[in-house]
């Protein structure tokens, strides 16, 4: 959820609005802020699965330190959202295993 | 040193290069480059600042360390100030390493690059500690510092319902911050038996009505996929579970402040000598210069203080290194580095000092006052003992007065600047409690209220009217109230304890976004209304 207003900070510096998907659902965020921020704006929480106890991962750090919070974008794994800045029409994919694909981890979950 | 650079391409030489651009960085790059030297600042965030930006807090100190300034507020005057002196800053840069003799290799976009220096300053900062437990890996789980990142930079909330854990400054001011951005603390933990950090952070937490549980640790985190409840137990001297007081609280976020470890990777890199510090630093000599001749540390990464002192940190390094390549006298040096260490020194006195960082034996101020175990073990003043303190005193006043409840030594000192009229006093020793003067005559300005960066100053009338008292509080949290409102006023637990009409609300630029709210409460009250709850705020 968007903060509406603030009792200090009189406004955020954001970039036009776009539209990018996730997992094939359009979503609107601001262009220039990171990815993870458009993505818990819109309430997703799960940004990938581990590859061996398919553990679910999501936002830790924030500051791309601790890289929980990689995705697939525009089908590069292992990109750090929270450290990527948000582009028109970017293909944001929940990120299975190490390489990507849903495939790679030998399950469905 | 260890290693060589060789291929990566040499683009340019400065005099001293600074490797992070936070408030040891920039500090240390403005100074040097009053000094003359050329100066190239290296980043790998998008944005300079480090973590500055996400602090919204007044600062504490006095006024040469930029007191009651939101931490945000500097962070632009330093970039002003850098640009302005034409310091080169290089952002989404990751210094990869340091190199013989004095040379970085950087990553700036897809290129690999050497930039060399006749100094070096390193000031990368520090990352977040971690404990684990079962379920710390499920989304919704964060640091401390990605809430403020989430919310602070970026204007989104990390959750609804939010755990903090660990109960320093950090877990303190974070906690208030969600506040402030229109999320539920449901409680504060700490497995010490003590609030690590200012009482006063504590207070204006306790006072919303957030409840602290000292000597509680998270026994685990359940949920769907996402964090959706969490089990806290007591624990007992030898940090084990008190089997039997498991609580179940229902929160969606859970806000890790377990303490900051320093990020001196590079430093190891350069071949400097270690110590360990509470995480480990390069060891430093009065300057910050480490066993590597030319290559310096400053802020956190060489030890962990706060931004204040990193500042002042930063700019002795660049001292330091002003003085290596000649770029001051030795009397310049002198003259300068005297009055940066007197400031640094100030800083690192009172309570929450270095050696007396997780003393639990402390019963008392340095004036000899008892310290309020109350605020230690529960995050507020008791009623009973508000009055041995010397900003409050047992004296009956007539008409407007500040009510100062600052009970621990703690640097700070703006209260005794804001008022013209002589009413506070702290001394020349910056941690000394305030003391209200009692011959003085305040005139209702307010500026000591919001002056105060612990939000500890209340203005109290008890003689206004009779059978009534006006309670003036600082007040930043939105929607404001209107005159004539009607809500409940809350002691210094949180707890409600009477009706409470807004007399008014006053807010000025010179107050810097913290309203001051009068309201209007049953006399007996007067020393227990401590805040204002809207009627349509449930919690």
């Amino acid at each position: 959820m968007r903060i509406a207003e603030h009792p200090i900070i009189e406004s955020y510096q954001k970039g036009r609005k776009v539209t990018f998907t996730f997992d094939g659902k359009e979503m609107e965020g601001f262009e220039g802020e990171p990815i993870a921020v458009a993505l818990r704006a819109a309430g997703v929480m799960i940004h990938r699965y581990t590859q061996k106890r398919h553990e679910p991962r999501g936002i830790f750090c924030a500051i791309g330190r601790c890289t929980d919070c990689v995705m697939v974008v525009d089908g590069r794994p292992n990109i750090r959202t929270c450290m990527t800045p948000l582009k028109e029409g970017m293909q944001v994919e929940t990120q299975y295993g190490v390489q990507g694909g849903r495939g790679e981890t030998g399950e469905t979950i | 040193m260890v290693c060589k650079a060789e291929g990566a391409r040499l683009v340019k030489r400065y005099d001293l290069i600074v490797i992070g651009a936070g408030p040891a960085g920039l500090s240390a790059a403005i100074e040097a480059a009053k000094c003359g030297m050329k100066v190239g600042v290296f980043d790998e965030n998008a944005r300079p600042g480090g973590q500055l930006f996400k602090q919204i807090h007044k600062f504490f100190g006095s006024k040469e360390h930029k007191a009651k300034i939101r931490g945000f507020q500097i962070g632009n005057e330093l970039l002003e100030e850098a640009k302005e002196l034409l310091v080169d800053v290089h952002l989404n840069t990751v210094v990869m390493g340091i190199y013989e003799p004095l040379r970085i290799t950087v990553n700036e976009g897809d290129r690999i690059s050497s930039y060399a220096a006749d100094n070096i300053v390193i000031a990368t900062g520090a990352s977040e500690n971690m404990v684990p437990y079962d379920g710390w890996t499920l989304p919704g789980v964060i640091g401390a510092g990605a809430a403020q990142t989430l919310m602070n930079l970026h204007g989104v909330l990390p959750g609804k319902r939010v755990l903090m854990v660990g109960s320093g400054n950090v877990g303190l001011v974070v906690s208030f911050q969600l506040l402030q951005a229109g999320c539920q603390v449901v409680a504060v933990i700490d497995a010490a038996p003590r609030i690590g950090g200012y009482g006063v952070h504590a207070a204006k937490v306790a006072r919303t009505g957030v409840p602290f549980y000292l000597s509680h640790t998270i026994v685990r985190a359940e949920g769907d996929g996402k964090v959706e409840k969490v089990i806290i137990a007591q624990v007992d001297e030898r940090w084990n579970v008190v089997p039997g007081t498991e609580k179940e609280l229902e929160v969606d976020t859970i806000c890790m402040a377990v303490g900051l470890s320093p990020m001196s990777q590079l430093a190891r890199l350069a071949g400097c000598w270690m110590e360990d510090k509470g995480g480990l630093v390069p060891c430093c000599d009065e300057f910050g210069q480490t066993s590597v001749e030319g290559v310096f540390a400053a802020g956190d990464v060489a030890g962990i203080e706060e931004a204040s002192s990193a500042m002042i940190g930063g700019r002795i390094a660049a001292l330091g290194a002003a003085r290596r390549s000649g770029f001051l006298t030795d009397a310049e040096v002198k003259e300068k580095y005297d009055h940066y260490a007197q400031s640094l020194d100030k800083l690192r006195r009172g309570m929450f000092s270095h050696e007396n960082k997780g003393r639990t034996d402390l019963v008392q101020t340095d004036e000899g006052y008892p310290l309020s175990m109350s605020l230690l073990k529960k995050g507020y003043l008791d009623a009973e003992e508000v009055s041995q303190y010397p900003g409050v005193g047992t004296e009956k006043r007539i008409g407007i007065h500040p009510v100062i409840e600052c009970t621990q030594n703690i640097p700070c000192n703006p209260c005794q600047d804001a008022c013209h009229f002589g009413c506070i006093q702290v001394g020349d020793e910056i941690t000394a409690l305030p003391q209200v003067v009692l011959d003085s005559r305040c005139t209702n300005c307010g500026l000591c209220v919001a002056s105060c960066s612990g939000q500890a100053i209340f203005l109290v009338d008890e003689t206004s009217e009779p059978g009534f008292a006006t309670i003036t509080i600082p007040y930043e949290f939105l929607p404001l109230p209107q005159s004539g409102e009607k809500g409940m006023a809350l002691d210094r637990s949180g707890k409600p304890i009477c009706d409470a009409e807004v007399v008014r609300v006053k807010t000025s630029p010179a107050f810097d976004h913290t309203a001051l709210l009068t309201m209007r409460v049953p006399q007996e009250m007067s020393g227990q209304a401590r805040f204002f709850r809207r009627r349509d705020v449930v919690q």
